[in-house]
């Protein structure tokens, strides 16, 4: 089941299957947010926003509305 | 030699560049864009290299001011930084990402040097990596291994430099346009896909599981989060003010003694006087703020290098988004309480232009340090000293109220220009979390003493050009207007028997008030009545247009007093005996709260606007600034002197 990665709990591990077309795409492409990717979500700031995910071993923030660009599964499905 | 030092932020790259450069740096300008790039110089066994450091940057296609200028750089042949070779840095803790950039500068075409920097972060992990693997997939680069943190490297680096040869013709591969999304999406999943070939046969962990560190737990905590920062601010600004005074009051007796001296012993005369009373007093008045803006800095650069200040934007960007601005705000307003003009220039790294230019809008009301001198003078003037509840200083009180009124002030204003300004751009914050380190103090003092020179270079030479032409304006009058008045003050000296240093003070008193600066004060006065001023302030305000801590100066000369510096006692007491032509006192709270009210909000300060003016390319900013900032002094002083009176 396809999921944003803004909705995925703290701890949980889930991979990318693919970004929403938008300007921020490349961007998050850049960063290392490609298909396949694994990645965990750490922790969020106070109020929930942004949040912290670990990309390939090092520590990236995204606000919310950044991370719902991000379509996600869980990792046992991907495998 | 000119080479260009490329590579993902938070790489070690500053590191890699000062232990190759140490202290022969230089920042230069990129022509057209006013980003400041440092540069420096070393040499090689057989040539001399320039080594331009470059903001580090994810990927060369740029998305920020700073980015913006990698991208140019490094593509349009022929501009001033355009690079014979690159040496680019690649963390080997994170190699992946870091070879997206590594191998775009490769395909430039351009000869390439490689250093992996095998940081503490991937000795923690235990990465190891195959050189050979890299070697084989950018066969025309160098690759040399170094650890800055150690000093390991460096006769490396500039042997791999001198071996630096011709890259072949055919190796370039065209990047695209700035604004070719599409094509920029396609190109970054396509090396990916080779970097992740290359990845996983050069790259060797022994320990899959990752470090995370513990402090995070507490330091983005909900409550002790913000706890902590907001000690920290305190005790920055604490340990500034408490230590700060020392070297500004040896600064300031320093500039007096040597003005006094020079006036000794040069002949008497225009030419002395400017020497006297324009240029040391102007170059002291800039000198001044080092010590206040170089603590602040070495506390910034620490919470930066630890990796600390990275979670304060965390922290703080839901905080600041619903007024336009951003988690990366912070710094720049900071930055602002020292001084508006490292502030302005801090906001480049956000990279949303709206909140960016919003952020440099608001800096200046954040109060500055030259604003303490002004505050300092008029709490002593009208705010009693005692204490309420026992041990709260109701002086301190007052001061502490007029920093909080101007940080409020800046997030109201923050959030009205929010409403106000059109953005078809949406804000982001795709910003790495570096892990926690040691700071590193080789780079701290770096960054400080980039700061101060920034500060003398830019606000110095605005500061000093004002202090003349206003030492001009207030020694020249219209025709013999000064002359005579001068002999009409040494008849009344005579008269009432004043004795030498007296008479000099009334003399330079009625020079003023007769002088171009004198007579604008005194026209000004209608205007400034309903604040509570009258002409002397006038003339002070004026004075202080350039900056404001002239002041106070101003307003020793006009009350024909010795500006004696930290203390001003000569000066309080005789504002304290001030009266107006009905006898009433000129200075009673209602007219000092209003000038301070005056002073946090007004736009005071010729170098600050000449620096927004650069950092926005256009005048529009810098006028709205003067405007929506004059709107505000005028009504908040208004306001709050017909509420006291």
């Amino acid at each position: 089941m396809l999921k944003l990665l803004s909705n995925i709990a703290n701890g949980e591990e889930v991979s990318v299957v693919g970004i929403q077309s938008s300007e921020l795409r490349v961007k998050l492409l850049e960063m290392g947010l490609l298909e396949g990717q694994t990645l965990r979500v750490l922790f969020r700031a106070p109020f929930g926003d942004p949040i912290a995910v670990d990309v390939n071993g090092y520590t990236l923030s995204l606000r919310l509305n950044e991370a719902q660009l991000v379509l996600v599964q869980s990792k046992e499905l991907a495998e | 030699m000119r080479i260009a030092l490329v590579g993902n932020p938070n790489t070690g790259k500053s590191s890699i560049f000062n232990m190759l450069t140490g202290l022969r740096q230089h920042v230069g300008n990129f022509p057209g864009i006013t980003v400041d790039i440092k540069q420096g110089k070393f040499e090689t066994e057989t040539q001399l290299i320039e080594l331009v450091d470059l903001p580090g940057t994810y990927s060369i296609y740029p998305r920020s001011e700073d980015e913006r200028v990698v991208y140019r750089s490094l593509t349009e042949d022929g501009n001033a930084f355009y690079p014979d070779a690159i040496l680019a840095v690649i963390d080997a803790s994170n190699l992946e990402r870091n070879l997206l950039l590594a191998s775009q500068v490769y395909d430039l075409g351009l000869p390439t040097v490689f250093v992996l920097n095998m940081n503490d972060v991937a000795q923690r992990r235990g990465i190891k990596i195959n050189t050979d693997v890299l070697r084989a997939a950018f066969p025309e680069a160098q690759f040399v291994e170094a650890n800055p943190r150690v000093g390991l490297g460096k006769t490396r680096i500039l042997d791999a430099l001198n071996s630096i040869g011709k890259r072949s013709a055919t190796s370039a591969v065209s990047i695209y346009e700035m604004d070719d999304i599409e094509s920029q999406e396609k190109e970054t999943i396509s090396r990916y896909v080779t970097i992740r070939k290359i990845v996983s046969k050069a790259e060797i962990r022994q320990e899959t599981s990752q470090f995370k560190s513990k402090w995070d737990k507490i330091l983005i905590h909900p409550v002790f989060g913000y706890l902590i920062f907001g000690a920290i601010l305190l005790i920055i600004f604490q340990f500034i003010y408490a230590f700060a005074n020392y070297p500004m009051d040896l600064i300031d007796g320093l500039f007096s003694s040597l003005s006094f001296w020079l006036s000794s012993v040069l002949p008497e005369g225009a030419f002395t006087d400017l020497i006297t009373q324009g240029i040391v007093p102007g170059i002291g008045g800039v000198v001044i703020f080092i010590p206040q803006i170089a603590l602040l800095f070495f506390f910034i650069s620490i919470l930066e290098e630890t990796g600390y200040l990275a979670r304060v934007v965390f922290i703080m960007d839901r905080l600041m988004r619903p007024l336009g601005l951003n988690g990366k705000s912070v710094v720049p307003m900071m930055s602002s309480v020292a001084c508006a003009i490292p502030g302005v220039m801090a906001a480049r790294t956000i990279s949303d232009r709206k909140e960016r230019l919003i952020t440099i809008l608001i800096a200046p009301l954040m109060s500055c340090s030259a604003r303490i001198p002004v505050y300092t003078l008029l709490i002593a003037l009208v705010i009693p000293k005692q204490t309420i509840f026992g041990f709260m200083n109701v002086q301190g009180l007052v001061l502490l109220g007029l920093y909080l009124l101007g940080t409020v002030m800046a997030l109201l204003i923050a959030f009205v220009l929010k409403l106000l300004i059109k953005s078809n751009e949406k804000g982001f914050l795709l910003l790495e979390l570096p892990e926690y380190k040691a700071p590193r103090w080789g780079n701290i003092g770096l960054v400080v003493w980039e700061k101060v020179r920034i500060f003398v270079w830019d606000a110095g030479k605005i500061i000093l050009a004002i202090s003349i032409i206003l030492w001009a304006m207030a020694n020249y009058g219209p025709s013999d207007r000064i002359s005579s008045a001068r002999m009409a003050a040494i008849a009344q000296a005579e008269k009432n028997a004043l004795n030498e240093q007296e008479t000099e003070k009334l003399i330079s008193s009625v020079e003023m008030e007769n002088s171009y600066i004198g007579i604008m004060g005194k026209s000004i006065e209608p205007v400034i009545k309903p604040l509570g001023y009258d002409w002397k302030i006038g003339i002070a305000l004026i004075t202080s247009f350039a900056a404001r801590e002239v002041f106070v100066g101003s307003m020793a000369t006009i009350y024909a007093v010795e500006d004696d510096g930290g203390e001003q006692i000569g000066l309080t007491e005789k504002l304290k005996r001030e009266t107006d032509r009905n006898g009433d006192k000129v200075y009673t709270l209602a007219t000092g709260v209003s000038l301070m009210v005056f002073y946090a909000f007004a736009m005071m300060c010729m170098a600050t606007l000449a620096v927004v003016k650069r950092e926005t390319k256009s005048w529009k900013w810098p006028l709205i600034q003067v405007g929506y900032m004059g709107v505000l002094a005028y009504l908040g002083a208004f306001i709050a002197y017909q509420s006291l009176i």
